[in-house]
């Protein structure tokens, strides 16, 4: 591994100044993403600023009745925390989907959201990759590329998102908090998440030493009927094939509300405005389920390789909409 | 041996910078303070194996896929493999010889597992042993289906999973 030095952080205006200021420096998080790819030579930091010590952690009902998650609160804190479970079950199933329980105790918040892709060849710094270098090329739009995304894809990189939270974060309309150079920001969860296009190495709007503060969800009385449903080639430690977080209430048998995100098909995570377009206000039942997940999946571009992927993704949106809508799932 | 280019010893305005040659740190390993002298970018894993002759953390991949590394750190189970060494200054860092008593005497899950013949070549049991306590402390147990999701994240090559299942359910029931 190359050399680094290291520098503890004792808060956040000393965490920001010094990384902003030195474009050599990372923030050390959990390090379950930012250790592993400094030992692959993906990512070449000189300098590590370890942030574990600022007071940004803790779960905490907002004024509004909504969710607000430091960043450096770990995944399985947030996923043991009863606001979570009871009022956004799909945050606390997406978390514990991923990684392990040992990762979930190191992995934070802010974090997850700005983990890197998964891609075979962004990890091989022996191959061409955009994402990576700038220019060289996406080996995986000819090479193996069974895990890539079909949605959201340019050709210049095919990679998935690979965070399960951030699709449930997505479904829910979060916000994410920064603190940086510019003073403090606030993103939608959309605009934090950028498609490759023709950048894709820029993978979200942050300057660097913008430090992610918090997560903010929005008070949803929807979220409290909400799942996660993850499709992946084994049964657990394992990123997703598919996965769909979705939300809904029902009146009298039509859909009053409803949220859908995807995961392991786009390269962010993506929100199904279409689908929810069909749903919204139709009867809940196989017909329009089948309809919106058709309507979602149109402009799907397989790869030789992924092209289960597009009839998967349906099969996954129908199944989690008939999951939430059988009997006592929702209200 | 650290090499120092000018790169590496240029100095960023404010936090005070370590290494990245060797630096002094105290780790508090097994209920005692151990000193060390280490490179910032070594791994508590390889603190452990190479530096304090604790041999019982294995290195399986060393990319946080395999468990065959996970130590507590305060308490919590953990991959020492993307683990920084230096990040653990302050806090209580357990591995699998932390483990049986001071006597000796091995810990119950210990001796599930060997009563219960829960490995084979014996690569992954530190990993799985830490593991599998913390999952018993957490709460974890109430069937197989939840000991084996929460297990997940220690592999076994030789596939000595049910045996692994029937001790943790052996410590769980005081069997
Ligand atoms: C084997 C394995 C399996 C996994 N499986 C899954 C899975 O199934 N699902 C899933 O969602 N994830 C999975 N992950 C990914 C894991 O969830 C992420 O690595 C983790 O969430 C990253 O958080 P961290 O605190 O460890 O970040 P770090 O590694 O410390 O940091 C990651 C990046 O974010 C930056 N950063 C950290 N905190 C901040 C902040 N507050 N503000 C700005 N920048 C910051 C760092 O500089 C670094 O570049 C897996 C990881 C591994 C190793
Ligand atoms: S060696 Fe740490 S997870 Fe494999
Ligand atoms: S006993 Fe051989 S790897 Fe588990």
């Amino acid at each position: 591994m190359r050399l680094i030095t290291y520098s503890r952080a004792a808060d956040a205006a000393g965490a920001i100044t010094t990384v902003s200021s030195d474009p050599t420096s990372d923030f050390l998080a959990g390090g379950t993403t930012e250790i592993d790819l400094l030992r692959q030579n993906v990512l070449t930091p000189r300098r590590l600023v370890d942030i574990n010590a600022l007071p940004l952690t803790g779960v905490e009902q907002a004024p509004d009745g909504g969710l607000r998650i430091g960043a450096l609160a770990r995944m399985s804190e947030v996923a043991a925390s009863p606001l979570v479970r009871e009022r956004f079950p799909v945050i606390a199933e997406a978390l514990e989907s991923g990684a392990s329980p040992q990762l979930r105790n190191m992995a934070s918040m802010g974090g997850n959201l700005m983990q890197r892709v998964r891609c075979p060849y962004y990890r091989d710094t022996a191959s061409p990759c955009n994402r990576r270098e700038p220019g060289t090329g996406c080996s995986a739009v000819e090479g193996f590329s069974r895990g890539h995304a079909v949605l959201g894809t340019s050709e210049h990189c095919i990679a998935t998102h690979p965070s399960d939270v951030a699709v449930a974060l997505a479904a829910l309309d979060a916000r994410v908090h920064t603190h940086g150079s510019r003073g403090e920001q606030t993103y939608s969860i959309d605009d934090f998440f950028l498609t490759p296009g023709h950048t894709p190495h820029r993978e979200h709007p942050l300057e660097h030493g913008e430090l992610i503060t918090a997560i903010e969800v929005p008070s949803s009385p929807v979220a409290r009927r909400s799942l996660y449903l993850k499709v992946r080639d084994r049964e657990s430690y394992e990123f997703a094939l598919v996965s769909a977080a979705c939300a809904l209430s029902l009146v009298d048998g039509t859909i009053a509300d409803v949220r859908l995100a995807l995961g392991g098909v786009a390269t962010k995570p993506w929100r199904a405005h279409r689908a929810e377009g069909v749903l919204l206000g139709a009867e809940a039942g196989r017909e329009s389920f089948t309809e919106a997940a058709r309507v979602e999946l149109a402009d799907a571009r397989p790869t030789a390789n992924n092209a289960f992927k597009t009839g998967l993704a349906q099969r996954v949106i129908v199944r989690a909409l008939e999951t939430l809508t059988a009997n006592g799932r929702t209200s | 041996m650290s090499v120092r280019g000018p790169s590496l010893t240029e100095r960023g305005p404010g936090l005070e910078e370590r290494g990245p040659g060797p630096v002094p740190v105290t780790l508090s390993v097994n209920g005692a303070e151990r000193e060390l002298e280490i490179e910032p970018r070594v791994s508590l894993l390889d603190a452990l194996r190479e530096h304090l002759d604790l041999t019982g953390p294995k290195k399986g991949c060393d990319q946080g896929a395999c468990g065959a590394c996970t130590v507590w750190v305060d308490g919590r189970r953990v991959l020492a493999c993307l683990t920084l060494a230096l990040s653990c200054e302050g806090r209580e860092v357990t591995t699998i010889e932390g483990l049986a008593g001071p006597d000796g005497e091995l810990h119950p899950m210990q001796r599930a597992f060997i009563a219960q013949d829960a490995f084979q070549c014996g690569y992954c049991t530190p990993g799985q042993i830490m593991s599998a306590v913390a999952l018993t402390a957490e709460g974890h147990t109430r069937d197989d289906d939840e000991i084996k999701e929460w297990m997940s994240g220690n592999l076994c090559r030789c596939a000595a999973y049910p045996h692994i299942r029937a001790a943790v359910r052996a410590v769980r029931d005081g069997t």
